[in-house]
C-alpha cells in the first residue's frame, strides 16, 4: 500500500522531511512517492504524516485515489469561492 | 539579561521617548544594544537607510497555516513574505551570501525567513547559519520564525553568531488564534482550531521567555488584521515587552484575491494606512522604530525598500569571481565610514537641540496641528529621488515636537501599473492614491503632469529641498506652510489621521 503525490505539489519539502520511509524524493517538478518504501506509515505513526502536512488540498492521495485533504479541508476556503477566484483571475 | 521593558506609558505614541525625531530612538537604550542594532537596517529606522540586508530562501517546508498565506504562490513584481522565486541549498546561499557581501559593500545583516519556517527546516538553516559563521563571521545572522518549534531550537540558536530572533505573534488568545491559524503539525498530527492555535501560543511565549533569558534580542511581528486581532494587539504589546521582546512591530495584513490565500479569496480587507498608524501610536513604546518594516520578500538582496535579487539568480552567481577576504575588508572600511557619519548626525543633533532657539527662528505654537508628508528618497537619509522614481515614499509627521517617521507606503507593490498581473492601473494614479492623507511631497525632481494631478489631488509637489537631509527638508517646509497660512486651511480635517 502506497500514497500518491500527485502534481498539484508545489515542493514545500515538508512531507520530505516527516516521511519516517523516506519514501519521498524530488522526481522531475515535485515530489514524489517511491511505492515500495511507502508503508503508509503504518507501524509508526497513526496518520500518514506527508498528508498531515501538506498544505495543499487534494495533492496526496490515497492507493484508491481518495485525496487525504479534499477542497476546503486545509484553507477553510469553500471550493466554491475558491473556482470563482480562480476563473476570475484567469479571465484576465 | 534584564531588558528594560520599554515606554510602558498607555498614552500613546508622543508619550514615549520614542517620539520627536529619530535621533532619541536608541538612546535610552543600553549600549550593548545599541551596538548591536545601529548597523541593523531592520532594527534601526536610521541604519536602515544606509545599511543593507539579505534574505535566503533555504527554508521551504512550513508546520503550521495561517490563513494570510499561500506558498502556491510566486510573482516576481511581488514583494512579500513567503514569496520566492528560487529556493536554494545551503550551499547555493552561502555562495550567494558571499557575492552579495562582496558586492553590496553595505551589507550588514543575513536573514532566514523561509519562504516556509526557518525552525520547521532546522536542517537546512543550521547548515547554512553554521557554514556563514565560519566563512563570513562580520555577517550579522538573523531569524524570523512563527515559534511553534522554537523553545526545541533555542538552544542551538544561541551557538550561532546570531543576535536577533524575530517571532510572528499575531494574538494571545487561541478563539482569536482559530481564526487566523486553521491548523498547525505538532506531534506528528494535525490539529485544528483553537485546540491548535493554543499550543501554537504556548509555544510562542515559552520560546520567547527563553530567548530573552538568554540575551538574544527578540522581535516580535504582529498582522494587523481588522475585526479580528486589531484591538487585541495592545494586549499583544504589552505582554510581549513586559517578557522582554525588544520591539514589536505591527504590519499591515496584505491580502489581495488573486494571492489566493483564505484572507484574499474570502475578501478580508486591509488596514487604511491611519488604522495601522492609530494602532502603532496606542501600542505606546518604541513602536516608531519599526515603522520601517518592508515586510519584504523571503529572498530580498539589497537596502529596504529596494530589491537587486534579480542581480544574484544563482546562474549569475556561478559565473562571479569573489576575492572574499579583499571583499570584507572593504566591508570593514566603508561601514566604519557609515557609522562616523552617523555618530556625526547624532553629535550635530544634539547639539542643536542643546542650543537655545534664535531668535528669529519661528517658534512653532505648541498647538499647531501636524502635517504628514510623503518623501522620495534613494537612501543615505536625503530627498535625492525624482518623483517618477519612486517605487515607494517615506512619510513623515511634522509637529510642534518635531518630524519623526511614520510608515513608507509602496507605490507598486501590488503589481499596480504592470500588465502581468493585477489590476492594470496608471502607476501615477497609483501613487497618488498611495499618498493620501499626506499635504506635501519632497522629492529631487518632478514632472509637469504629475505636478498637476498632485495639486489636483490636494497634494503640494515640492522640489526645492533636494539633496537635503529629510528631517530638515520636512521641518522647513512645515515652517513655511506656518508662516504662509496653509496650515489653517484644513485644520480640522487632517487632525484625524495624525
Ligand atoms: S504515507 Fe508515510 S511512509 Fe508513505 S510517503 Fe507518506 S509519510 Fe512516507
Ligand atoms: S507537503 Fe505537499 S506540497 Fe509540500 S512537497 Fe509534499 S506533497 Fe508537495
Ligand atoms: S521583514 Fe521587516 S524586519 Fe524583516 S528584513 Fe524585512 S524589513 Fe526587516
Amino acid at each position: 500500500m502506497a500514497v500518491e503525490i500527485v502534481d498539484l505539489c508545489v515542493s514545500c519539502w515538508a512531507c520530505v522531511d516527516v516521511c519516517p520511509s523516506e519514501a519521498i524524493a524530488k522526481g522531475g517538478k515535485h515530489m514524489q512517492v517511491n511505492a515500495k518504501k511507502c508503508t503508509e506509515c503504518e507501524g509508526d505513526f497513526a496518520d500518514p504524516q506527508c498528508a498531515s502536512i501538506c498544505p495543499i488540498e487534494n495533492c496526496i492521495v490515497d492507493a484508491g485515489g481518495l485525496a487525504f485533504n479534499p477542497p476546503g479541508s486545509l484553507t477553510g476556503i469553500p471550493p466554491e469561492l475558491l473556482a470563482e477566484a480562480m476563473n476570475e483571475i484567469q479571465a484576465r | 539579561m534584564e531588558l528594560e521593558v520599554i515606554g510602558q506609558e498607555s498614552e500613546g505614541g508622543c508619550s514615549s521617548s520614542g517620539c520627536g525625531s529619530t535621533d532619541d530612538q536608541l538612546s535610552h537604550l543600553p549600549q550593548d544594544i545599541v551596538d548591536k542594532v545601529q548597523n541593523h537596517p531592520c532594527y534601526s529606522e536610521e541604519a536602515h537607510h544606509y545599511f543593507a540586508r539579505m534574505h535566503v530562501a533555504v527554508a521551504p517546508a512550513c508546520n503550521i497555516q495561517c490563513h494570510y498565506c499561500n506558498r502556491k504562490y510566486d510573482c516576481s513584481n511581488e514583494s512579500r513574505p513567503g514569496v520566492v522565486s528560487e529556493l536554494l541549498t545551503p550551499e547555493q546561499a552561502v555562495m550567494k551570501v558571499r557575492a552579495v557581501a562582496a558586492n553590496i559593500p553595505q551589507m550588514t545583516v543575513l536573514g532566514i525567513a523561509g519562504p516556509g519556517d526557518p525552525l520547521a527546516n532546522p536542517e537546512r538553516t543550521f547548515s547554512t547559519f553554521r557554514m556563514l559563521s565560519e566563512q563570513t563571521p562580520d555577517i550579522k545572522l538573523c531569524v524570523s520564525t512563527n515559534g511553534l518549534a522554537l523553545p526545541e531550537s533555542v538552544e542551538e540558536l544561541s551557538k550561532h553568531n546570531i543576535d536577533h530572533v524575530t517571532i510572528t505573534i499575531n494574538t494571545v488568545d487561541p478563539e482569536i488564534g482559530a481564526q487566523i491559524y486553521p491548523w498547525i503539525y505538532w506531534n506528528n498530527r494535525r490539529i485544528r482550531g483553537v485546540k491548535g492555535a493554543k499550543i501554537l501560543i504556548e509555544q510562542q511565549q515559552r520560546g520567547l521567555e527563553m530567548l530573552t533569558e538568554r540575551g538574544i534580542l527578540v522581535k516580535v511581528n504582529s498582522v494587523m488584521i481588522p475585526g479580528v486581532n486589531d484591538d487585541h494587539l495592545k494586549e499583544v504589546s504589552r505582554i510581549v515587552k513586559q517578557k522582554g521582546a525588544f520591539l514589536h512591530n505591527v504590519m499591515p495584513l496584505i491580502a489581495e484575491a488573486e494571492h489566493g490565500t483564505f484572507y484574499g479569496v474570502m475578501g478580508q480587507r486591509s488596514p487604511e494606512p491611519e488604522e495601522l498608524q492609530n494602532l502603532q501610536d496606542a501600542c505606546s513604546g518604541d513602536m516608531n522604530m519599526m515603522r520601517h518594516c518592508r515586510q519584504c520578500r523571503a529572498d530580498a538582496v539589497g537596502l529596504l525598500g529596494e530589491d537587486r535579487g534579480e542581480e544574484f539568480t544563482m546562474d549569475k552567481i556561478e559565473e562571479m569571481e569573489i576575492d572574499y577576504e579583499a571583499a570584507m575588508q572593504k566591508r570593514a572600511v566603508i561601514h566604519q565610514g557609515i557609522i562616523e557619519e552617523l555618530n556625526e548626525k547624532h553629535q550635530k543633533r544634539t547639539q542643536i537641540a542643546g542650543m537655545s532657539v534664535p531668535s528669529n527662528e519661528p517658534i512653532i505654537p505648541a498647538d499647531t496641528r501636524p502635517v504628514l508628508m510623503a518623501v522620495a528618497t534613494a537612501g543615505g537619509g536625503i530627498v535625492n529621488q525624482h518623483f517618477g522614481h519612486a517605487t515607494e515614499f517615506l512619510v513623515y509627521e511634522a509637529s510642534p515636537n518635531g518630524v519623526r517617521f511614520i510608515s513608507h507606503r509602496k507605490v507598486d507593490q501590488y503589481c499596480i501599473g504592470n500588465d502581468t498581473c493585477g489590476e492594470k492601473e496608471s502607476a501615477l494614479d497609483g501613487s497618488i492614491r498611495a499618498l493620501k492623507g499626506c499635504e506635501a511631497v519632497l522629492c529631487s525632481k518632478i514632472g509637469f503632469e504629475p505636478w498637476g494631478m498632485l495639486e489636483d489631488a490636494g497634494i503640494v509637489p515640492n522640489g526645492e529641498h533636494a539633496m537635503e537631509p529629510i528631517e530638515e527638508a520636512v521641518m522647513a517646509v512645515y515652517e513655511e506652510m506656518i508662516t504662509t497660512g496653509k496650515i489653517d486651511e484644513h485644520p480640522v480635517a487632517m487632525k484625524a489621521q495624525a
